[in-house]
């Protein structure tokens, strides 16, 4: 898995590739939660398009992610849910919690 | 990997009884490779794609427990998976099963911590055997011998 990320209109955009499981997982929320907690960026985007798998310790990575963005009244979106990542938080009942865009303009342009 | 379901290629079992075994270490780095492994068997036995997903996500989410909790991150561990095929249940199901058997030798497990979480509850963490009880037809756990076993099964399903 490889993450990087970059800056755009007051937002961090997170692109992933890659599987994210409980080998990688911990560097997913590390990433999401120093962006969030440290540096308070007002809205975290985590763009899925190129993620293939996902396995609960990563859909619990984002649900930290996201309780963070809520303490610290940010926003947190998930752009480029793939099947199989879509299906996991379908499965898991937390796709409703989470703001969901198809891709990048959405999220940036979300009122 | 998204795809049509294939036309079942006839596998055979070994003369230890089984398609394939599979002995690794608790490295979570051999996740990625059980994955690939599974998806390959899954597609060749014959399952839709959802199917063979739901298969792969179930191995790798069984997995995951046992590294955690039965072998408490420890990367050296040992971990067998077993996998064959199993007859339909009477009346039940179009086709045969994949029983798929994960031991390790980890301490035995609190029943208790089976049971997993309620389900949409906005917290990280006890989601792994939800997955697995939703991806699977049989889920059944055995502590024998100092080992733990957790018996696996999905039966194929006609075409819709």
């Amino acid at each position: 898995m490889e993450i990087s990320s970059r800056e755009l209109q007051q937002a961090t955009i997170f692109d992933i590739t890659g599987d994210i499981d409980l080998a990688n997982s911990p560097a997913v929320r590390k990433a999401l939660l120093r962006e969030v907690k440290e540096k308070r960026t007002p809205r975290v985007v985590m763009n899925l398009s190129k993620v293939r798998y996902i396995d609960s310790s990563g859909v619990a990575s984002l649900v930290e992610g996201l309780k963070a963005s809520r303490d610290a009244g940010t926003r947190f979106m998930l752009i480029g849910l793939s099947t199989s990542a879509r299906e996991v938080l379908q499965l898991s009942r937390l796709l409703r919690i989470f703001e969901v865009y198809d891709n990048e303009e959405q999220a940036l342009a979300a009122a | 990997m998204s795809h049509e379901p294939k036309k079942p290629v006839k596998l055979r079992h070994g003369s230890n009884g089984y398609l394939l075994t599979l002995q690794i270490t608790s490295d979570p780095n051999l996740l990625c490779a059980v994955r690939g492994t599974v998806e390959r068997l899954t597609e060749a036995f014959g399952f839709s794609a959802a199917d063979c997903r739901a298969v792969t996500r179930a191995v790798d989410e069984a997995l995951t427990n046992i590294i955690r909790h039965a072998y408490s991150g420890a990367p050296d561990r040992a971990i067998e998976l077993a996998f064959r095929s199993v007859a339909p249940p009477d009346g039940h199901f179009s086709g045969d099963g994949l029983e798929i058997t994960m031991s390790d030798h980890g301490p035995a497990i609190d029943p208790e911590k089976l049971c997993g979480r309620a389900l949409g509850d906005i917290k990280p963490g006890g989601l792994g055997l939800h997955f697995i009880r939703q991806s699977m037809d049989v889920v059944e756990f055995q502590r024998a011998n100092e080992t733990n076993r957790l018996r696996l099964v999905k039966y194929v399903r006609a075409p819709k």
